[in-house]
């Protein structure tokens, strides 16, 4: 299982999912209608390292954090 | 890097770090402050801070300024910030001027585009989303 979290405003608790890359944790979130505004706007960290792939193979335990868009300061 | 419950005491850490690098041999410290305004019926910003990210981009920061011989510091507020005080405070030391005005407009920009810090507007007490004033951060849409 890995644990996706979802980080600022997204107002929706922490789910675990069965997925062994993160393209499968892509499909299912596109079935989670409470997502379709935001999956679009929100960037991705792996393991609080941020990525820019979906070929990123995933480890039982591994987390997945959601970052919509930003404004510090 | 440090984090503030509520407004920052500006003074105090501008003090503080001109104190921590005065036999440091740096020619430049450059300070930038950012201060809420009152716009929009706003009484206070709010803010929620993902600090392993944050601590991550800070550090990488932090190289970027060594590779150039200068060191960047940075607070922000957690919480209700009210307007007229002020939420992040950063500040770049160099042995000359001409990277330090250079790397606060970079860290700076780059602080606003990419720090995971998200900001609401707090109207009769209830926090709303800036989502207008908020920025995709580098990667956004890769699960979409």
């Amino acid at each position: 299982m890995v644990k996706v979290e979802f980080l600022g405003p997204i107002d929706k608790a922490p789910i675990e999912i069965e997925a062994k890359s993160l393209r499968e944790v892509s499909q299912k979130l596109k079935e989670d209608l409470s997502l379709v505004d935001w999956l679009d706007k929100c960037a991705v960290a792996h393991n609080d390292t941020m990525v820019n792939s979906l070929d990123i193979a995933l480890q039982d335990g591994d987390r997945i954090s959601i970052l919509p868009p930003v404004c510090g300061g | 890097m440090e984090l503030h419950k509520g407004s920052l005491d500006t003074k105090e850490i501008f003090s503080r770090w001109l104190d921590e690098e005065s036999s440091s041999n740096y020619g430049a410290y450059i300070p930038f402050v950012g201060t809420i305004r009152a716009e929009d019926g706003i009484e206070a910003l709010s803010f929620d801070i993902y600090e392993p990210i944050l601590e991550k981009w800070f550090i990488a920061w932090q190289e970027r300024a060594k590779e150039r011989g200068a060191i960047v510091k940075m607070a922000h507020s957690l919480g209700d910030v009210p307007i007229h005080t002020s939420s992040y405070v950063s500040a770049v030391f160099s042995p000359k001027r001409r990277v330090a005005l250079e790397l606060i407009d970079e860290f700076v920009e780059d602080f606003k585009a990419n720090a995971p810090i998200w900001k609401y507007d707090v109207i009769d007490g209830k926090r709303v989303y800036a989502q207008d004033r908020s920025t995709a951060m580098d990667g956004a849409g890769l699960l979409s």
